[in-house]
Formats: C-alpha cells, sequence, structure tokens
C-alpha cells in the first residue's frame, strides 16, 4: 500500500514538472510566434495587451502565493505585503540601475546631485565576464538574480525585525498593526530628507530618489535576445519570470509540504493544540513571516522590472487589499488557487472588462452606462458575487491536481460499484 | 498652540463618531467593517446631490436617514449570507462593498472633486480664544459627548441595548436565549451609520470637497483609532479618537509633519504591543 | 468538486467571450482609409479633472478636423483613449491597450508620473508618444520616442519664484506639496532652488496622500511669517487648499501651477477674498476663433460640459489637447502614412503654430517654449484674468 502510494506521488510530481514544462515551452511558443510565421495574430504580438497581462499575472501569481503562505498556511493575519514588496522593489532598483543612470548629478536623482550607491550589479559582473555580448548577457543575468536573492532577504531581514514584536498579537489586531508598519514604511521611501533631532539632516533621497522615479534598471525586456541587425532576436521577457516565479513557488509548496509547512497548518488549525504538541509557535511564526516576505520582496522587484519605472506611491494598503482580494478569490490555502485568482483578477480588471469604459454603438443605438469608471463597477460587481456566493474561493483549500485525481477515484468508484 | 489643540480635538470628535460605527460592529460581529468608511463618503456625496433639490433643513435630516438606509442593505446583502462563513469572507466582502462603493462614486461623479454645500449654521466662523474657527470645528465636541452619553444610555439601559451586549459577549448562547441576532445586528448597523452620517456633516463642512476616496483615510483612522481605544469597546473608541486626533494635528505642526499619518501607527503599534487589547479591550481568554 | 470545476468552467467561459469580444470590438474600426490617434489620460483617480479636459480639446480638434489627406486618399482619424487611472501601476497596460489598437500615435498624459511608467511600452511597441502637458524633465530625458508640446518645470518653477518675488515681494514662502508625488515635489525643488538664489528662504512641508485637513499647514504658514505659499498639488487637493485658506481666513497669496488652472479651483476660489496665482499654457482670449468654436462644443454636448466640470470655463490644458492633436496629424502628414515609425520620425522636425503659441521640438523633444501665463482670479466673478506674460530670461 505504501509502496503504491509512493508510486502515486512519484508519478503525480512527474506530471506537474513535464505541465510545467509544457507551460514554459507553450509561453515561449506563443510569444515568439510571429517571429517564427510572420504576419500571425496581432494578439501574439510580444507588445500586445495578452502579455501584458501575462506579465503581470505572473509577478502577483508570486506575490500572491506568498501571501497565501502566511494568511492562508500559517492563519497568521498580515496586511504588510505592500510594505514588503517596497523594501524589495527599492532594494532591487537602487542595486541594479546603471552607474551612468544614477550616478552623474543631473541623472535620475538629480535632486540629490546623484546616488551614494556608486555600482550597479550588472556591472561589476561585466568587471568578471567582459563587455563581450556573451559577457554581458552572463552578468546580466548574475546581477539581476544575485539582485533579486538580496532584495528578498532585505525584506526578510526588515520582516524579522518587524514581526519580533508584532508577531504577540493576535488576528485582526496582528492585521492593523502589520498595516501600519506597511504605511509607515512608505512614508520613509517617499521622504527625501529627515531632520535629525541633533540638528542634521539625512537625506533619505540620495538612496530613494524621495518622491522620483527609479528608472532604467533592468526590465523584463531586457531579456531579450537581440540579433545583430538591432532587431528582437528571441522574446524571453515572458518565459524568463515565469521560470523564476515558478522556481520561487516550487520553494514555497516544498516548505509547504515540510514539517515546518504541517506545523504551520497546525498553528493555523488551533494554535493552542499546536502548542501542546510541542510546537515553537514564536519560533514557527517568525519563520513564516520571514519566508513570505522574502517572496513578497522578490515579487516586488520583479514587479519594478514589469513596471519599468519605480514609485512607492502605489503601494498603498490598496494594493495589500487587492492581493488579499486575489487570494481570497482563489481560496485561502490554495496555491493553485491563487495563481487562478491573480489570473482572473488581472485579466478581468485590466483586459477583459475594457471594452465597459468606452461608449459603444450597435448601429446607431448608444448602449448607456458605457463610459470610463464603469468598467470598475463592473469589476466590483463581479468580487461581490464571487464572494457572496463562493465562500471558500474558486479553489477552496484544494489544489488543480486534486481536481483531477478525486474524479479519478470517483469514476474508480462507480466502475467498482457497477461490478458490484 | 491652541488652534493646534482645537483641531485636534475637532478632527478627533470627528473620527470618534466614525470609529463608533466600527468597534460596535466589531463588538458584535468581530468583522472590521472596511466600507463604513466609505459609507461616511456616500453619505457627504448625497448631500450634495439633495441639496440640489430640497432645501438644507430637510436634506441634512434626509441623509442620515439614506445613509441608515445604505448601512442597512449593505449589511443585509453583504453580510448576512456570510454569518456561517470563515470569518476572512465577512472581511473580504467588506473590502469588496468599500471598493463597489468608491467605484460607483467615481462612476457617477466622473472623479471630480465635488463642492460640499454651506451649511449656514455650521460654516459661520467665530473667534475663541483669540483664533478663528468654523461653528463645525467648535460644535464637534459638545455633540459628540451627547451622542456618546444617550448611546452608553441605550446600550445599558434598554432592551435592545441588553440584547447587543449579550451577543457580543457570546453569539451562539444568546441566540439559544431567543434574542433575534439579525435584529440586533441590523440595529447596530443602523447607529453604526447615523453617526457615520452626523460625522460626515461635519467632517466635510469643514472641508468642502468630496472624492470618491474622501472616505478611505478618515475610515483608516477612525478604525485605527477603535482598535487603539480598544475595539470593541464605545469610550475606548471615543478616547482613542481624540488621542490620535491631536497627536496628529499636534505632529503637523512639527518640521516631522511628513511622518502625521506614519505616527499615528507608531503609536498604535506601541500601544498594542503592550497592551495587546488596546487601551480599554477585555483581556481574550482562550478557551481551550 | 464537480460544481467547483464547472464553476472555474463557466469563468473561463465567461471570459473568453469578453476576450473575444474586446478584439471584436477594436477591429470594428479596421475598415481602409483609417488613421486612429491614442490617447493615453486619467479619465478617473485624482487627476481625472484634468485628464477629462486634455481629452475634451483633442476631441473637440477631432471634431473639427476629422479627416487627413495623405496622397489623394482621405483618410478618417478616429480617436481612441484608455483610461490610465491616474496611477503608474495601471500605466503599463492602459498603454497596451493602445499598442493593441494600432494606433499611430499617442498624445498624453496629463501627469508626468504616468507617462514615464508607460514610456517603455510605447518604446517597445516602437510609438511615439507627444506629451501635451506632462512638464517633468525625465519624460523626454534619455529617450527618442517621447516628445512634448509644454514647458518644463524648471522653468515653470523659476517663473513663478521670480514672480513671487516680484509681485509678492515674498522674502519667506510656505513650499506644500503631497509626500512622494514626482511632480509636486519636483516643481517645489526647482521654486526652491531659484527663490533661494534669490536671498529668498523657504519652509517646506509635505502632506501624506488623500490628507483632506490642510488647516495645520496653513496656520504654520501663517505662523512662520511665509508672505506666499506655493502649492503645485492636484486639483483634488489644491480646491480643498483655496478652500480651507479661505475660511480660515490666512491672508496670504496662493501660487500654483498649471495644475491649478482648472475651474474646480476657480469654483472654490469664487466668492472668497483669497489671492491665487496660477501659471499655465494658455489664457482665454488668445485665439478668439478658437475660444469660441470651443465654448459652442462645450455648450452644446452634454457629455463634453460634464467632463469640463459643468460650466464652458477654458482650461489650458483643452487648448493644448487641441494643439497636440494638429501636432499629431502634421506629423501624419510629413509622414505620409499612418505607419508609427514613419510619424516617429517625421515628428521631430514638425513645426506648427498652435492656438497656445508656436511648436516647435529641440534635440531632446521638448517644445522650444519661452513663456508663461501667470493668471489671477476675479473671485466676485469667478472667471481667470490675466495677470503676466512671463519669459524665461
Amino acid at each position: 500500500m505504501n509502496d503504491l502510494n509512493k508510486k502515486n506521488s512519484l508519478k503525480s510530481t512527474i506530471i506537474v514538472i513535464a505541465c510545467v514544462l509544457a507551460f514554459w515551452g507553450l509561453l515561449l511558443l506563443i510569444e515568439n510566434f510571429n517571429l517564427i510565421v510572420p504576419g500571425g495574430p496581432k494578439l501574439f504580438n510580444p507588445t500586445s495587451k495578452l502579455f501584458m497581462v501575462l506579465r503581470k499575472v505572473i509577478v502577483y501569481c508570486l506575490i500572491a502565493v506568498s501571501m497565501n503562505l502566511l494568511n492562508g498556511f500559517t492563519g497568521l493575519f498580515s496586511l504588510g505585503h505592500a510594505g514588503f514588496m517596497l523594501f524589495g522593489a527599492y532594494t532591487f532598483a537602487i542595486l541594479t540601475t546603471p552607474v551612468s543612470l544614477k550616478v552623474p548629478a543631473d541623472g535620475i536623482f538629480y535632486k540629490y546631485g546623484g546616488s551614494v550607491v556608486h555600482f550597479s550589479l550588472q556591472e561589476a559582473f561585466q568587471a568578471i565576464f567582459g563587455t563581450s555580448p556573451a559577457g554581458e548577457r552572463i552578468s546580466l543575468i548574475l546581477g539581476v538574480l544575485v539582485a533579486l536573492i538580496i532584495s528578498g532577504a532585505v525584506a526578510a531581514v526588515f520582516a524579522y525585525l518587524i514581526g519580533l514584536p508584532v508577531l504577540r498579537l493576535k488576528s485582526d489586531y496582528l492585521a492593523i498593526a502589520t498595516l501600519g508598519f506597511a504605511e509607515i514604511i512608505r512614508t520613509i521611501f517617499q521622504c527625501e530628507v529627515i531632520q535629525l533631532p541633533g540638528g542634521g539632516e539625512l537625506v533619505l533621497g540620495k538612496l530613494t530618489n524621495g518622491a522620483n522615479m527609479i528608472k532604467g534598471f533592468p526590465t523584463l525586456n531586457s531579456f531579450n535576445i537581440i540579433g545583430e541587425n538591432g532587431k528582437t532576436a528571441l522574446y524571453l521577457s515572458t518565459v524568463v519570470p515565469a521560470i523564476i516565479v515558478t522556481a520561487c513557488i516550487a520553494i514555497i509548496v516544498l516548505l509547504i509540504n515540510s514539517t515546518y509547512g504541517r506545523s504551520f497548518k497546525a498553528i493555523r488549525d488551533d494554535e493552542i493544540a499546536a502548542e501542546a504538541m510541542g510546537i515553537n509557535l514564536a519560533k514557527h511564526k517568525i519563520l513564516s513571516f520571514c519566508v513570505s516576505a522574502f517572496f513578497a520582496g522578490v515579487g516586488g522587484a520583479l514587479y519594478a522590472m514589469f513596471a519599468t519605472t519605480y514609485q512607492a506611491k502605489p503601494f498603498t494598503s490598496v494594493l495589500t487589499y487587492e492581493i488579499l482580494l486575489i487570494v481570497v478569490i482563489g481560496g485561502i490555502g490554495s496555491v493553485t488557487g491563487s495563481c487562478i485568482g491573480s489570473f482572473l483578477y488581472i485579466a478581468c480588471s485590466e483586459w477583459w472588462l475594457r471594452f465597459l469604459d468606452e461608449p459603444m454603438f450597435i448601429g446607431n443605438f448608444q448602449v448607456p452606462l458605457l463610459k470610463d469608471g464603469f468598467r470598475m463597477v463592473v469589476f466590483s460587481v463581479v468580487i461581490m458575487i464571487v464572494v457572496l456566493f463562493f465562500r471558500k474561493g474558486i479553489m477552496g483549500t484544494k489544489e488543480l491536481p486534486d481536481l483531477f485525481k478525486k474524479k479519478k477515484n470517483k469514476t474508480k468508484g462507480k466502475v467498482n460499484s457497477n461490478a458490484g | 498652540m491652541i488652534t493646534t489643540l482645537l483641531t485636534g480635538i475637532s478632527v478627533g470628535g470627528q473620527y470618534a463618531l466614525i470609529a463608533i460605527g466600527y468597534t460596535m460592529v466589531y463588538g458584535i460581529l468581530r468583522l472590521i467593517n472596511f466600507a463604513h468608511g466609505d459609507v461616511f463618503m456616500v453619505s457627504g456625496m448625497m448631500l450634495i446631490w439633495f441639496v440640489s433639490s430640497t432645501p438644507i433643513t430637510i436634506a441634512v435630516p434626509l441623509i442620515i436617514v439614506v445613509t441608515v438606509v445604505l448601512g442597512f442593505l449593505i449589511e443585509r446583502a453583504a453580510y448576512l449570507p456570510l454569518r456561517n462563513a470563515p470569518r476572512m469572507s465577512a472581511m473580504i466582502s467588506a473590502i469588496g462593498v468599500s471598493y463597489l462603493l468608491q467605484n460607483v462614486i467615481t462612476y457617477l461623479t466622473g472623479g471630480q472633486p465635488m463642492t460640499y454645500p454651506t451649511i449656514p449654521l455650521l460654516a459661520k466662523t467665530v473667534g475663541i480664544f483669540g483664533t478663528k474657527q468654523t461653528m463645525a470645528t467648535i460644535v464637534t465636541l459638545p455633540m459628540v459627548i451627547v451622542l456618546v452619553i444617550s448611546l452608553s444610555f441605550l446600550i445599558n439601559h434598554t432592551k435592545v441595548g441588553m440584547a447587543m451586549r449579550a451577543v457580543s459577549k457570546d453569539f451562539e448562547t444568546s441566540r439559544l436565549m431567543g434574542i433575534k441576532i439579525n435584529n440586533v445586528i441590523s440595529v447596530t448597523f443602523i447607529i453604526g451609520s447615523a453617526l457615520a452620517a452626523v460625522g460626515s456633516v461635519l467632517y466635510f463642512s469643514n472641508y468642502s470637497k468630496i472624492v470618491a476616496v474622501s472616505g478611505a483615510l478618515p475610515g483608516l483612522k477612525a478604525f485605527v483609532a477603535a482598535v487603539f481605544g480598544g475595539i470593541g469597546s464605545i469610550p475606548g473608541a471615543v478616547i482613542g479618537a481624540f488621542i490620535i486626533g491631536i497627536c496628529e494635528n499636534l505632529i503637523k505642526a512639527t518640521p516631522y509633519s511628513v511622518f502625521s499619518d506614519a505616527f499615528t501607527f507608531a503609536i498604535l503599534v506601541v500601544v498594542l504591543i503592550f497592551r495587546p487589547t488596546g487601551i480599554f479591550g477585555e483581556k481574550t481568554v482562550d478557551k481551550v | 468538486m464537480k460544481k467547483v470545476l464547472s464553476i472555474v468552467m463557466a469563468l473561463l467561459l465567461v471570459g473568453a467571450v469578453f476576450a473575444g469580444c474586446a478584439p471584436a470590438t477594436d477591429d470594428g474600426g479596421s475598415e481602409e482609409n483609417v488613421i486612429r490617434i491614442g490617447v493615453f489620460e486619467p479619465l478617473t483617480g485624482d487627476s481625472a479633472s484634468g485628464g477629462k479636459k486634455e481629452l475634451l480639446g483633442i476631441q473637440y480638434a477631432n471634431a473639427e478636423t476629422p479627416t487627413v489627406t495623405l496622397g489623394d486618399v482621405e483618410y478618417k482619424v478616429e480617436v481612441v483613449y484608455s483610461d490610465n487611472g491616474s496611477t503608474t501601476d495601471k500605466a503599463p497596460s492602459a498603454a497596451a491597450t493602445l499598442v493593441d489598437k494600432e494606433v499611430a500615435i499617442v498624445l498624453g498624459s496629463y501627469g508626468s508620473g504616468v507617462s514615464m511608467a508607460a514610456s517603455d511600452t510605447f518604446n517597445q511597441a516602437g510609438l511615439a508618444a507627444l506629451g501635451i502637458t506632462c512638464t517633468n524633465p525625465n519624460v523626454t530625458k534619455g529617450n527618442d520616442h517621447y516628445f512634448r508640446i509644454c514647458f518644463l518645470d524648471p522653468f515653470q518653477g523659476s517663473v513663478l519664484a521670480n514672480f513671487a518675488m516680484d509681485k509678492c515681494g515674498a522674502k519667506k514662502a510656505y513650499l506644500l506639496g503631497e509626500l512622494g508625488n514626482e511632480y509636486d515635489q519636483g516643481l517645489l525643488t526647482f521654486f526652491e532652488q531659484t527663490f533661494t538664489a534669490a536671498g529668498g528662504e523657504v519652509i517646506k512641508a509635505d502632506f501624506p496622500t488623500n490628507t483632506a485637513d490642510f488647516t495645520q499647514y496653513l496656520n504654520t504658514a501663517k505662523a512662520e511669517g511665509c508672505d506666499v505659499i506655493f502649492t503645485p498639488v492636484s486639483i483634488a487637493y489644491a480646491t480643498q487648499i483655496v478652500s480651507q485658506a479661505a475660511r480660515l481666513e490666512i491672508g496670504l497669496p496662493i501660487l500654483g501651477s498649471d495644475t491649478l488652472d482648472d475651474n474646480k479651483v476657480l469654483e472654490a476660489a469664487k466668492g472668497t477674498d483669497t489671492e491665487l496665482y496660477v501659471s499655465t499654457f494658455y489664457q482665454e482670449g488668445g485665439s478668439v476663433e478658437f475660444d469660441e468654436g470651443i465654448k459652442n462644443y462645450i455648450n452644446t454636448n452634454a457629455d463634453a460640459k460634464t467632463a469640463n466640470g459643468g460650466d464652458d470655463t477654458i482650461s489650458a490644458v483643452t487648448a493644448m489637447g487641441y494643439d497636440a492633436y494638429y501636432v499629431a496629424l502634421e506629423a501624419i502628414k510629413a509622414a505620409g502614412s499612418a505607419d508609427p515609425a514613419a510619424v516617429k520620425a517625421a515628428l521631430p522636425a514638425v513645426k506648427y503654430v498652435g492656438v497656445s503659441g508656436d511648436i516647435a521640438f529641440d534635440e531632446i523633444g521638448d517644445a522650444i517654449r519661452d513663456t508663461a501665463y501667470i493668471k489671477t482670479v476675479d473671485t466676485e466673478a469667478g472667471v481667470w484674468m490675466l495677470e503676466t506674460v512671463q519669459k524665461a530670461n
């Protein structure tokens, strides 16, 4: 029996890996479809809405899953995600913006006479690998990867510091305290100068560029391979983030399925019982908090790469609520649910419903109500319907593979009963 | 300094009126009603629309009634169906309602800032301690005190009040005792919305412009005030609101004005760390 | 479980229908001889008021000149717009909507932040973008696809600083802006540079997003003995600041930038004794023909009137939108086709005499402009009056 289970789990692992590989392949194929077959559908243009939405969905998947780890699997109700994303994104942007842009006094840090950070990771790697096209490419990839990891680490370190006092709070109190920290973090990032009590000044702007945008750092489009004629030879701007995000989610899934993950779930289901079973509450809570923050930081950095410019302004509590909505719509405690939720949420709000913002004519009849802003009204009604009628979200606590397994069992059961 | 304090007290009073709504709902349903700040905003928006067709003396009582109806409907439509669902679902529903209200108002106003009508009685400026203040600023404090006293009377000395206290103590048992839970919850929402409507008249008379997100910040601040005072406790919410209103204005008068919001959260976190259930909150005991 | 699955399938199906529907509506206009001009503006969010007025100018220009002749063929010009919601996080996907509609050129946006956030999307698609009133220097700097027809913030900031010194005799200025807003903070810096270089003194304060209560800031300005308040903020905040300053009887002149040139701000100042000065791109009366035309357009079109805030006061951004449309047409004519690459190549050489003045581009892609109009409010009548015309020194 045990053997059979092992065999089954091995089989499903292989199936999952095959599906992921197929997904990457499909992304790669459709993104380059018009390069292979010129004049293909407009939808497959890499600049089209489809890819814009896909890239954002991919980034949001990671952020939503990282929030799910905390809220869904550990039962810690935290609303600090926007803050962790800020740490990640700023760390990434500061570390990778080319020196030629950030150091000169009239560059993007023009208000502060240049940045205090006098290096950028990918340029540092170029010193090792040379500036040949291949060397540049390796430096770029290494630089971005190292920067992503540092971004996550910085977010995790701050999460640890915040978590020490805050994780003693329970449920809604924890939520409001983390929300508060996220707001404080945002204010600090937006602030230009802090007057020190001693009379000195701390010019934060030299590091964070204050209210101004940081731009010019590697974006998702930097992954595209440019051919010798100056045109793009291979589009990788959707596949590469997909691979990074899948890797991160895989790590989270492995964590959830490990002993730590089982302890997280025990804490979620009943803290007192978990403690009685010998689970160290403080240790596990802070672990979950830091891991979640790490991936939120990586997600924030990827978000900056997606958005191509970076500024703290949109990272308000509204963004956290948005991610929370995605998590709940997908199903609290379901990794694949979060991914499906991200897709439906972003595709609905930014793509499928956009036609509602424009006046539409059927013949000479102007469809009433359609004007700018209507899209968001319809979208919020859709959200309300989902929330009210699918209380456990789309997936509940199930994962996508579970759906197929169950179905198989059921048919098996039917066959058996028929035979009986 | 006096101006700062007066403004602080007035702002605190307005937060208090919203915070009571948060704290009462939380006390009974254990639900953070994120839509409360938006109900407050919609109430202000509706006065603008009513004033264009009715005289202001009728419009003001009318919006209190309409806001109450709105609060009641939101509870029935968005929270009642989720009474037995996980707590997170109800909260998400609240976020959804908040989204919906903001988006509907953005749609209707086209995102333009709307001008709040002047209510002659409240807009008058009077000199007090050598500073100019509007009547709205001065009226706030006595009004909050009167409302809070009548509210405590309602809660402590009436049948509905008793039912409310019973429900907030133990949901299931009070149901077994024959209390009509849904009615009690509706009454809570009605009181909360009515106070929010009064708050909106005072608040927007002072600040005169409304946009779709106008409810977000006062809502958040009032919520922080409710948590600060110990969520579920009415005197706690009121005192919390005054402390936050005054602190915020004191900060704004220093070179650290940038941190006025951040500071609000910072004191909240400090208070929560030392008193995890707020200043007046009851100690929660985990039942095993 | 089947239930859940069926729900997922149903949702996907609904999605697919919408997805199928959306391109269908896009393709509705793809018959022969149509040229599309994309408009990238905030139609919701805190800058909605300005974005709508800018769009109004473009729509009026389009109603006035709905066709363009290239060679011997007459093309219909269609204006397609996309709402960036005034936020930088929605900007890239709003920009992609325009790219999908195969526009020849993009106009906009009101607000520099969203323009910069969308910049890369336009660049990837090989589109030229023509900023109408995005005044931050970084919009056009370091790229070859973003152009603009307005003046820049360093110019505007120094004009206002000089004006504060000369006209108001100010020695000490109170600078108030929104925390974390690139536009506000940029202008405050440029103002401060000129003002302190000329021997002035400044006190700077930032307010957090969504602030409604400015009492404390205004009182501080008065208590610190400032002579003038400079507050280049979004319209929603500006209306609050102006009306609260009037109510508190602060009595200091308020200086604002191009964002304050809006009839909502005018409405806030009407009937008070506020002294309000704003710098802007166009003053009513600059072109009588345009003024009459647009007023007629606004008054005969209910939607246009709502978009303009309910009256027929002409905002400078409307005039700029009007000019931008014609500059885009000139570029298309010069290119001889609606091919984005050709339009992009033709745009830098375009010269056009617009209602807001002569428009030509320098090597960065900025308009060569040395004039700013400073307006003040006639608070009794509730109209803008031209105070002075400031030129760069």
